[in-house]
């Protein structure tokens, strides 16, 4: 680009250009000026901005002459004689040329002053001094021109500063300001005068901050927000005032003000942490709307806030395992008494729950948790960050995983991200390595990265190594030794001995590897093994005597003095190891004495001290003469040290009683060194923060609080949503002229607020009676984030016109809102406002179910099982209905009599609902098991026809419908809505019949569909193999849908681990087998039965009776019979009955599924329940665990 | 939070400062050059700095730096991120960011700068909020308002900061409604001695070109959305949407933004188009060595490689090279030490092929290491994942827009280690 094209894109040229004009017209005007010299006068107006520009050219050579005057003004004085030119002289007294530019701000042209203001606004630019203009340029700012007025801002809040006394001149002008009808004047108004740093008007500001807040405009209260921090800067005694301030405007229900005022709140009260209470579920909800620099401030506060309020959610690691215990015990219970059984087990439950008070997560604190991982998906990686430190901080332990992808995208991003990034990936790869494992290769260095990011990594990466994947790292790191980067050579030296430390494995490979090393051609790589090698070697000198004369060796080459010193030091350290060569390295020593470096002098008379004591025969007089060139040394150190050493190992008759311990004190073992990572402690600063990165507390760093012993309570956070909920709600319903698919997406969002309530009942479980006040705050904020972000995903006209240009009316309106609600509550008992909120939702809930109802009763049940799921979350997954029955029907009794009309409807309906419930399931009978009657019908109908196929196939079994169990793969929470189930079918797999039939049913309890479930990253024992189930395209809210798999489990009970994925989400699950279900039942007459029993006893004769397992065992009470102890067997194991003549005995036979191995099981009983269990296989492991299992079954 | 703002060009001359506070000494950036002296390389000054009474935070873009002063607790990305943003905003206002661009518009700059931050914290960041109350600058309009009187700054508030959709601008009228989106995935593979896949994964973003009169609500859903495995997105995205139903819903901004960017992770095997056979060999006596270099392609779905570029960092004691290559050319830099060998289209029939000697300084020791190669192409009209869309619709206004997708494929950090002697 020509200067001359340049000239013409510029619109300050453009003035130029026309300027000359109007100064032919102005001839006498221009003349007062002595800058604006004919000849001169284009260059001047080029001065101001750019003279950079003509730096350029004058250095070009190009144009030099004409440029070089007019570059002065950017030089320094001293320069400014050399510049010469013809222009050149008029420049020397700066007062002169702003005389200029004063004539043009008083002139009554406003392209004249703009002119000006921006030849000003450039000097300010690169920081020149501006100020004596001062008097001119505030003339100015009641200037009409908003250009003129804004680089006339621009100028004040730079230099008011510094002259207090005219800068009051412009004060009248904001005040009037404020008042202006147009939001943006009011808004800048405010701005500038906030940003005025001059203490006088301090109680000036204070008023227009009050004013703005309550402003109509939401910008104007963003702005009075943004004035917040900029008074309490100017003057701190304005505290309390200014508190008053925030909480008001943290009341607000804008997006546009949340980042703002919760900025303020950071900056002047970060302490004030009640104050955030009444807004916490409003802030949370509004989050994923407010801009992106706000996410990031609300975030950082909220996670301080939670760390506050909610209590560790990883304080009770071992819940999970507790809930997996209990339901151990269900499998080994008998189908007749699983009623009794289980609400037994619940009674235990809840007095376990009363004891040890287990870890129930505050709603709230899942409400953040929520909300802010949709901004895991975030452009901007400050607000990844911030939601990743989140996570790191508040989420229970198995969800903080999530973050971790989205960490690794981030260094994709500039380099200078990738760094902050890494080392706060460095710091979580110390507490929780699993996390980044997967990403372990995301990790590997470029050689185009640079330094520092390199270093970053190889942390990481050390970090990340275990015993299972070290040997790739460290091929990893092998490529890295041979980098043309130095620093970073060292740094993966250092990495490769962290790894050995903490690997005891790859310790000896590690150290073969750094000693090659040492026969590098470099002599950094060289030095840094040496360090290294003598940190690993500490740890186990014994081993390695080789390497430590292997490095004497080196003391010829290496020149580098820390390796120097290292080699020396071993050497003394571990002289008995090398009793021969220590004393001749001394010995070179001493001649080279004089040239070494300073740390290998020192080392070198602690060589000579070390040897003297353990070999003074051979070194005595090297010692004396090392000591004594010592003696003479320049450095006051060595000489200090050669005296002190003297004095303690020579023994002369001044010596006092020290040099007896010399011994003691030189060749004391010594602790090996602990190689850390730099990174550890780190995370006691709260990641992301700058604090973290510089380790070291920054100025105005919060602590993060430690978690409380008890939480404190979450009443405090109910009070004021329950009345913005009205007007929101209200506004949604108003809301009618919403596009199709804004509707469906709202709807959507409506949904959502009902997968919210389970987590509010589940505190309620237990305390029945009040759940009405509690349902009711949990509902405000549930419906309370549905309109919220409904605001967004409608983003379209209708909404946004109410927010825009007509916010004041909205203003009005709402208050108007406010109004009624206040009336309507007036009329209202409390307990009401629930139905009320939830009237218009449930109505059409209603009419949706009975629709459907009358075509389909069976996904009714479902349905309405899935809205009672919500208050009964505390029940176990496997809880009867009828529990869910009763407590709805108290939950209805409850609500007083008082209703309105459309109340009344909806409560008959609903109980009508349940009576069909109660119609629909059958009561529980010994055939179908209370379990299944969480099932949805069909199933049990399903399950039904299976079973009889099953039986005429072999007619000797009973009928095992009854007896299949159903296993939970997948809890409903935490599949977030999705729960699955699965039992063994005991059906032969056909694709493979040496698998195992797993029957797998999925249910939707979420209200949203499920798309695309499927099975992922089967992690599976060796030999064993998976049929996964076909891929379920859809699975809508409140559906349920089987599914088969195979799975082959080498006639072994090892799980099979495996991922179910829905378009959404990754679940990690296992099945694992009970060994009952790794046989199938074959058809054996008694006579081949014992036939068999006896092959199977002579097969290994030697070793008899290592595959008979016999018991004995007391029947329990209610199995006397032959019926009750068949049916039992064959629940605990897939097996057939053997047809038997004697009454006293049953048989039972089947093979393994996999190898096929016969399996013959004997019962035979004698008087008063006693009997002997007699099973007979060839796998040892799965006999014994079979009669485990049988005999469980018959005892209890 | 900002507390000052220096922009510092390659040399470390200061040539524009900005306070939001009060003013801050540019005596403070000594601290800074302190340690870019020491960096040598520009690129390993650390980003955050701690000086006796300020933090630095600086980055590096276009041979400038940004450095940034703050005087308490800040997250960091938060400062960085944003000093991206104002550099964003510049190249976005002036077509580049660079110093003389921002000199020869420095009241513009100012003026940007004083609407992005307020005291230190983030105003208006979304670009066409900032275009509205600062008009970008072109010939016409100056011409035009030096003769009207008229002026670049807006007067009233833009709609966008109200609104729920900031991001775009009420009003907007176009002629010719049209709506382009192009799917650019970059491939990162660092391919071992042996030119097996040692990492690999696609980077991929959708850029998007809107140009749609009104307040259009638009609807992009993919052929196979299931390939992303992680991805971020402008603000505009409905969120929600894409997490139940796998669809991109959104009110677009008006003009050129990024839509999404995503992420396919190596589990979907990425496809490597290119396979290099290399032979760099460092004799011992004689102070010369071999090259040889064959490119020949893989796996491309049948498109034509295009753009096709082999940079090589010579170890330092590599004087020169006398090479041929019997496709496209070469260049030797003898003072970075970088080969670079421009190919150009890669003819399947006829594999590009470069080969000849290196000479080395004489005594001095072979290099250890064999160089790596970093190799650039193009595929057009290709997405490597696979991933495809499907269909754009438009709810929320009456025209029919017209719509395009391109598909591109680049190298990203594609990097070949060395055949070396051991």
């Amino acid at each position: 680009m020509t200067t001359m094209q340049k000239l013409l894109q510029l619109p300050v040229n453009a003035v130029n250009i026309v300027k000359t004009v109007q100064s032919q017209v102005q001839g006498q005007e221009e003349d007062k000026s002595p800058v604006l010299t004919p000849d001169s006068g284009q260059h001047s107006w080029y001065n101001a901005l750019q003279p950079d520009e003509l730096r350029h050219l004058r250095s070009g050579g190009t144009g030099g002459g004409g440029g070089g005057g007019g570059d002065q003004e950017e030089r320094a004085p001293l320069e400014e004689g050399g510049g010469g030119g013809s222009s050149g002289g008029t420049f020397q007294t700066q007062p002169l040329r702003h005389d200029d530019l004063k004539e043009m701000l008083d002139s009554n042209k406003d392209s004249l002053k703009l002119e000006a203001m921006k030849r000003i606004v450039a000097m300010i630019a690169r920081g020149k001094n501006a100020s004596d203009l001062f008097p001119a340029v505030v003339k100015n700012v009641a200037c009409k021109n908003i250009e003129v007025k804004k680089l006339v801002y621009v100028y004040l809040v730079r230099y008011a500063e510094e002259q207090q006394d005219l800068a009051l001149l412009s004060i009248s002008t904001f005040q009037r300001g404020l008042k202006d009808p147009n939001q943006l004047i009011r808004a800048s108004a405010l701005r500038v005068l906030s940003s005025i740093r001059v203490t006088i008007i301090v109680p000036i500001m204070m008023l227009a901050i009050k004013e703005a807040a309550s402003d109509m405009s939401p910008y104007v209260r963003k702005t009075a927000a943004h004035a917040i921090p900029k008074l309490y800067s100017l003057d701190p005694e304005q505290k309390d005032q200014l508190i008053e301030v925030i909480e008001k405007l943290l009341a607000d229900k804008t997006t546009l003000v949340a980042g703002s005022v919760v900025m303020a709140f950071e900056e002047v009260c970060p302490e004030r942490i009640d104050l955030i209470h009444k807004n916490y579920r409003k802030l949370c909800n509004l989050l994923i709307d407010v801009e992106e620099w706000g996410q990031v401030v609300i975030i950082n506060m909220l996670t301080r806030y939670a760390r506050t309020q909610f209590l560790n959610p990883n304080i009770n690691e071992s819940l999970l395992e507790e809930g997996g215990g209990g339901e151990k015990t269900f499998y080994g219970s008998d189908e007749d008494e699983d009623e009794d059984e289980e609400e037994k087990e619940k009674k235990a439950e809840v007095a376990a729950m009363a004891k040890r008070k287990p870890y129930v997560m505050d709603p709230d604190h899942r409400l953040l948790l929520r909300n802010t991982k949709p901004l895991l998906q975030s452009r901007n990686a400050a607000v990844v960050m911030a939601v990743a430190q989140l996570y790191f901080h508040l989420a229970p332990k198995a969800e903080v995983g999530v973050i971790a992808k989205a960490l690794v995208r981030l260094l994709r991003s500039h380099s200078e991200v990738q760094y902050v990034v890494l080392q706060n990936v460095a710091t979580m790869t110390i507490k929780r390595r699993g996390m980044f494992e997967p990403y372990l290769k995301s990790f590997y260095i470029r050689s185009t990265d640079p330094t520092q990011i390199k270093v970053l990594k190889l942390e990481v990466l050390t970090n990340l190594a275990n015993e299972t994947n070290i040997s790739t790292i460290l091929r990893e790191f092998q490529t890295y030794i041979k980098s043309m980067d130095k620093d970073f050579v060292a740094a993966t030296i250092q990495a490769i001995g962290r790894c050995a430390t903490n690997i005891g494995e790859v310790r000896d490979t590690c150290l073969n590897g750094l000693v090659q090393l040492l026969s590098n051609r470099d002599e950094l790589v060289v030095a840094e093994s040496v360090v290294v090698i003598k940190k690993l070697l500490q740890m186990q000198p014994e081993k390695h005597s080789d390497i430590i004369k292997h490095m004497a060796k080196l003391t010829d080459n290496i020149q580098v003095p820390m390796a120097r010193a290292s080699i020396l030091w071993l050497i003394g350290e571990y002289c008995e190891h090398v009793p021969k060569i220590a004393p001749d390295v001394l010995r070179k020593m001493a001649k080279s004495f004089t040239n070494e470096e300073d740390i290998v002098k020192l080392q070198i008379i602690n060589l000579a001290a070390k040897l003297y004591l353990t070999n003074s025969k051979q070194t005595k007089l090297l010692t004396q003469y090392v000591l004594n060139l010592a003696k003479y040394d320049q450095n006051y150190d060595i000489r200090d040290r050669a005296r002190f050493i003297r004095q303690l190992i020579v023994p002369t008759e001044k010596s006092g009683a020290l040099s007896k311990y010399a011994k003691k004190l030189f060749l004391a073992l010594k602790p090996a060194p602990v190689l850390e990572s730099p990174f550890k402690d780190r995370d006691h600063f709260q990641l992301g923060s700058l604090s973290h990165l510089l380790n070291a507390k920054a100025g105005g760093y919060q602590e993060l609080p430690d978690w409380p012993e008890a939480a404190p309570d979450p009443s405090v956070r109910n009070v004021e949503v329950k009345e913005s909920v009205f007007t929101l709600l209200e506004r949604v319903t108003t809301l009618t002229s919403v596009p199709e698919w804004t509707k469906c997406s709202s709807r959507e969002k409506r949904k959502e607020k009902k997968v919210e309530k389970p987590f509010y009942s589940d505190s309620e479980g237990e305390s029945g009676p009040t759940e009405s006040a509690d349902s009711e705050s949990d509902s405000a904020s549930g419906s309370e984030s549905g309109s919220g972000s409904e605001e967004s995903g409608s983003g379209s006209e209708s909404e946004e016109s109410e927010e825009g240009s007509e916010s004041e009316e909205e203003e009005e309106e709402e208050e108007e809102k406010d109004k009624k609600k206040k009336k309507k509550e007036l009329k209202k008992p409390v307990p009401e406002t629930e139905s009320e909120q939830s009237s218009e939702e449930e109505d059409r809930k209603i009419k949706r179910k009975s629709k459907q109802r009358k075509s389909d009763s069976e996904s009714e049940s479902d349905e309405d099982e899935e809205s009672e799921s919500e208050s009964s979350q505390s029940e176990s997954e496997d809880s009867e209905s009828e529990i869910e029955v009763k407590k709805k029907k108290k939950t209805a009794e409850m609500k007083p009599p008082s209703k309105p009309v459309k109340k009344e409807t909806k409560k008959e309906k609903k109980e009508m609902s349940l009576l069909d419930l109660d119609d629909f399931e059958p009561a529980p009978s010994p055939q179908v098991t209370p379990v299944n009657t969480f099932l949805s019908n069909s199933l049990v109908t399903d399950l039904e026809g299976l079973s009889l196929s099953d039986s005429v196939l072999s007619p000797a079994t009973i009928a095992p419908s009854s007896v299949l169990k159903n296993y939970e793969l997948l809890h409903r929470i935490t599949g977030e809505g999705l729960s699955v189930e699965y039992c063994f079918s005991r059906q032969p797999f056909s694709p493979d019949a040496n698998m195992v039939a797993v029957q797998m049913q999925f249910t939707n309890s979420a209200t949203s569909d499920t798309k695309n479930l499927h099975m992922e990253d089967v992690k599976l024992q060796s030999g064993m193999r998976v049929k996964e189930f076909p891929e379920i395209e859809l699975l809508s809210a409140g559906e349920t849908a089987m599914a088969v798999m195979g799975i082959d489990f080498c006639d072994s009970t090892q799980a099979a681990n495996f991922q179910l994925c829905t378009h959404t989400r990754k679940f990690f699950v296992s099945i694992q087998p009970p060994v009952g279900e790794l046989m199938r039942p074959i058809f054996l007459t008694e006579n081949e039965f014992k036939k068999e029993q006896e092959k199977l006893l002579q097969n290994l004769g030697q070793l008899m009776g290592m595959n008979e397992i016999t018991e004995k065992l007391t029947l329990d009470a209610k199995c006397r019979n032959e019926h009750a102890i068949v049916q039992r067997v064959t629940t605990a194991a897939n097996l057939s009955r053997v047809p038997c003549g004697s009454d006293k005995e049953c048989r039972f036979a089947g093979r393994t599924v996999t190898s096929s191995s016969l399996v013959l099981v004997t019962v035979a009983t004698k008087e008063e329940g006693a009997a002997q269990l007699t099973v007979n296989c060839e796998k040892m492991v799965i006999g014994t665990m079979l009669v485990k299992d049988i005999l469980l079954a018959l005892t209890q | 939070m900002i507390h000052s703002l220096f922009l510092i060009n390659h040399s470390g001359d200061i040539f524009l400062e900005k306070h939001w506070k009060s003013v801050i000494s540019r005596s403070v950036c000594d601290y800074f050059f302190e340690v870019k002296e020491k960096a040598v390389d520009p690129e390993n000054v650390p980003p955050v700095l701690q000086t006796p009474h300020h933090y630095l935070i600086s980055i590096y873009r276009g041979k400038l730096f940004f450095l940034s002063v703050v005087q308490t607790e800040v997250p960091p990305l938060f400062v960085i991120e944003f000093l991206h943003r104002v550099a964003d905003t510049f190249q976005d206002y002036f077509g580049e960011c660079s110093e003389g661009v921002i000199k020869d518009n420095l009241v513009t700059v100012y003026e940007l700068l004083e609407e992005m931050l307020d005291n230190g914290f983030p105003l208006a960041t979304e670009s066409n909020v900032l275009k509205e109350m600062i008009r970008p600058p072109n010939i016409l309009r100056s011409v035009v308002n030096t003769l009207t009187g008229g002026s670049n700054v807006g007067d009233t508030l833009p709609t966008g900061q109200l609104s729920n959709v900031p991001w775009r601008r009420a009003g907007v009228k176009y002629t010719n409604n049209e709506a382009y989106f192009d799917v650019v995935e970059e491939i990162d593979a660092i391919l071992d001695k042996s030119g097996t896949t040692v990492f690999a994964e696609i980077q991929g973003v959708v850029e998007a070109c809107v140009r749609l009169t009104g307040m259009p609500d638009l609807t992009l859903s993919f052929m196979n959305p299931r390939l992303l495995d992680d991805m971020s997105f402008h603000p505009c995205v409905r969120f929600k949407r894409w997490e139940s139903e796998r669809v991109l819903s959104f009110i677009p901004p008006d003009g050129n933004f990024t839509l999404m960017t995503y992420h396919v992770s190596s589990q979907n095997l990425v496809a490597i188009p290119v396979y290099v056979k290399q032979n760099i060999n460092f004799f011992e006596t004689g102070s010369c060595g071999r090259l040889d270099i064959t490119i020949g392609p893989k796996q491309n779905m049948g498109k034509t490689v295009e753009g096709l570029m082999v940079t090589i960092h010579m170890p330092k004691v590599v004087l020169s090279a006398n090479l041929t290559a019997t496709q496209g050319n070469y260049t030797y830099d003898l003072t970075t030490k970088v080969l670079v060998w421009d190919i150009g289209k890669l003819n399947p029939q006829k594999l590009p092929n470069l080969r000849g000697s290196l000479s080395m300084q004489a005594g001095a020791p072979k290099p250890e290491e064999n160089p790596s190669l970093n190799i650039d192409l193009k595929i057009q009209q290709l997405a490597i994942s696979g991933l495809k869309v499907s269909r754009l619709d438009m709810y929320g206004e009456k025209y029919k827009p017209f719509k395009g997708v391109k598909y591109l494929t680049k190298a990203g950090k594609f990097q070949r280690l060395s055949l070396s002697f051991l």
